[in-house]
């Protein structure tokens, strides 16, 4: 089998995110066995979600990129920033130069709600917005209208209340943050007072962790509301709590209960919470724009498993807004060649293995980790025995012989395929440049970092 | 945490027999397939019963001639069943309340898949896992 000094087992992974770098730091730490891991990613720079996805405002979340530098530092280890799959390396070229493909390409598109109202202008997904706000270059010409009054979230996710969280901050809490230049300049500017957060079912239920509702009691100049009738448990929800014996679940409802008896103090903007409402229809204001939500209460009922879902009333309110997020959910995007489960939103696997449509058996040399393999759950560090799943799997494979036969798996020959297919791309030294560069204009101005935001830039701040 | 994302990663592996199927076939399967329960459907692939491990323990100690009976003779009628939305904390508190170890899972009316106790067990420590990581990677940070 592949693993040895002579004849290393080479692995590709596809994806740059903390899920392809835990995996890559288990592959090459395996004693005995000697792994050659490239990495590529579409865009310049690695690390993900964390650059692309963790709030500007939660610096501290972001230091896990000192562990992955270490695992980038690995002699074994390659980056490549610009290659995108299917484009500036197809699977048939990756088979050529590698034994395994490991997929760690993430959930990188929304959930549509599906109501009526949803494609007018003014009503975004929320992954756009975190896009933009966080400097990914496909998204620094987005345009949101932050002239209304008053926005709507929909979702109580914790990507839900980074947004919520972030039209609420104020200058001084822009610039503290590495935001975007053009987010940070756009926001200070923004006119909304308002930001209406929904949820379709109660507290109990809510998939927001409790750090970052408590954080919104600490924000500078914002008032949170939340309704004493819609943070009152419910029979069914309170027989949950009573017989789940979580405490962190307990502490989560006692501090949404605590908000829901404080009484506003005329700070400049107001976060509302709204527990057991759905959306039925965003209203038009006559010229294509958002002008309000139309939302239908609901009521909470076991199914016969014991979970709880959301059962519309007959009771409907509208929500004057000219602005909406939703933020209902995450899925995957299909890879070229590349079996993938449309309904779910994931590649088909079966603990990290792509698994073929038709046969239900493995695909040989085809893995996957992370948000691609399981769906969008979790926090960072979830991946870590995500890919420990997968990466034991793919040796399990090596040394019974599942694995490509490549023709050419050698460095020189992979890394030479790559630059005449994609001459722009960049290696992890040229990121590390960026990086620093990047730190060191937030040096001049005060803020943790500056981010660049176009390929453009970057490169010519490398001088190329 | 949903009940999809263990479906996710669990393949679409899934063992089903009919209630006509005779227990030493049944036997054979939960032996080569190392599991521990089949879902018998009928003809439309609705499950319309569990047979599990204690099914056929139960049978045993009864000692009436399990061999030679099927699947409809012993396994459980009352099939509780689950879905892809479903919250695994909600549906782990059921399961070791009703003592259950396995729950088929239904999408928009077609059978998608089975989940043991373990695979929510495993989902859920992996999710504490994960969280305690990211909390220390907090909190290691000065």
């Amino acid at each position: 089998m592949p693993g040895s000094a002579d004849q290393p087992l080479r692995v590709a992974i596809v994806g740059a995110g903390p899920s392809a770098f835990y995996a890559a730091d288990h592959l090459l730490k395996q004693p005995g066995l000697t792994v050659e891991v490239d990495m590529f990613d579409r865009l310049p720079t690695p690390y993900g979600l964390v650059r692309f996805g963790v709030a500007p405002d939660h610096q501290k979340i972001k230091t896990v990129t000192h562990s992955f530098a270490e695992i980038a530092a690995h002699p074994r280890f390659r980056f490549y920033g610009c290659v995108e799959f299917g484009r500036d390396i197809t699977l048939e070229e990756i088979r050529a130069h590698y034994h395994q493909v490991l997929f760690a390409t993430g959930a990188q598109t929304d959930r549509h709600m599906g109501i009526p109202g949803e494609e007018l202008r003014g009503s975004h997904p929320a992954t756009s917005f975190v896009a933009w706000y966080n400097g990914h270059p496909d998204y620094r010409h987005c345009q949101f209208d932050l002239s209304q009054e008053r926005a709507v979230v929909v979702g109580v996710g914790n990507v839900a209340i980074d947004v919520a969280r972030i039209l609420c901050l104020t200058a001084g809490e822009l610039t503290a943050s590495d935001m975007a230049p053009h987010a940070v300049e756009a926001l200070s500017r923004s006119r909304i007072r308002e930001v209406h957060v929904l949820g379709r079912r109660g507290p109990a239920q809510a998939a927001f962790s409790t750090p970052e509702i408590k954080e919104f009691g600490t924000l500078a100049d914002v008032d949170v509301i939340m309704r004493p009738e819609e943070v009152a448990l419910d029979p069914l929800s309170e027989a949950f709590v009573d017989s789940a014996n979580d405490r962190g679940l307990c502490r989560k409802i006692e501090l949404i209960q605590a908000y829901a008896a404080r009484e506003p103090i005329g700070r400049a903007r107001r976060v509302v919470f709204r527990f057991l409402v759905s959306p039925v229809e965003l209203l038009d204001d006559g010229a294509g724009a958002v002008a309000g939500v139309r939302v239908v209460r609901n009521v909470l009922k076991a199914s016969g498993s014991g979970s709880l879902a959301a059962e519309p009333t007959d009771d409907m309110e509208t929500i004057p807004a000219g602005l909406v997020f939703r933020s209902v959910g995450y899925r995957g995007v299909a890879l070229p060649g590349i079996p993938f489960h449309d309904r779910w939103g994931v590649i088909l696997n079966e603990r990290g293995r792509v698994i073929d449509p038709d046969s239900q058996a493995p695909v040989a040399g085809e893995y996957v980790t992370g948000w691609i393999k399981r769906g969008p759950s979790g926090v960072i560090g979830t991946n870590k025995p995500d890919s420990v799943e997968t990466v034991t799997a793919m040796l399990e494979d090596a040394t019974a012989g599942r694995t490509f036969t490549p023709t050419a798996p050698e460095v020189e020959a992979a890394e030479k395929l790559v630059r005449a297919n994609q001459p722009r791309c960049l290696t992890f030294e040229d990121w590390q440049r960026l990086d620093a560069l990047e730190l060191e204009a937030g040096g001049r101005c005060g803020r943790p970092r500056v981010k660049f935001t176009s390929v453009d830039e970057m490169l010519a701040a490398l001088g190329r | 945490m949903k009940m999809q994302s263990v479906l996710a990663a669990k393949g679409p592996r899934l063992v089903t027999v009919s209630p006509q199927t005779p227990i030493d076939d049944a036997l054979k399967l939960l032996s080569e397939h190392n599991i521990g329960a089949l879902i018998a459907v009928d003809e439309g692939r609705v499950p319309v019963g569990m047979l599990s491990e204690r099914d056929i323990i139960r049978s045993l100690a009864a000692g009436r001639g399990v061999r030679e009976r099927t699947v409809g003779d012993l396994m459980t009628r009352d099939v509780v069943t689950g879905s892809p939305e479903d919250d695994i904390e909600a549906v782990l508190q059921t399961m070791t309340s009703r003592h259950f170890r396995h729950l088929p899972i239904m999408d928009d009316g077609a059978l998608v898949g089975m989940v043991s106790l373990g695979d929510l067990v495993k989902a859920q420590l992996n999710d504490y896992r994960g969280a305690v990581d990211t909390l220390e990677t907090r909190l290691m940070t000065p």
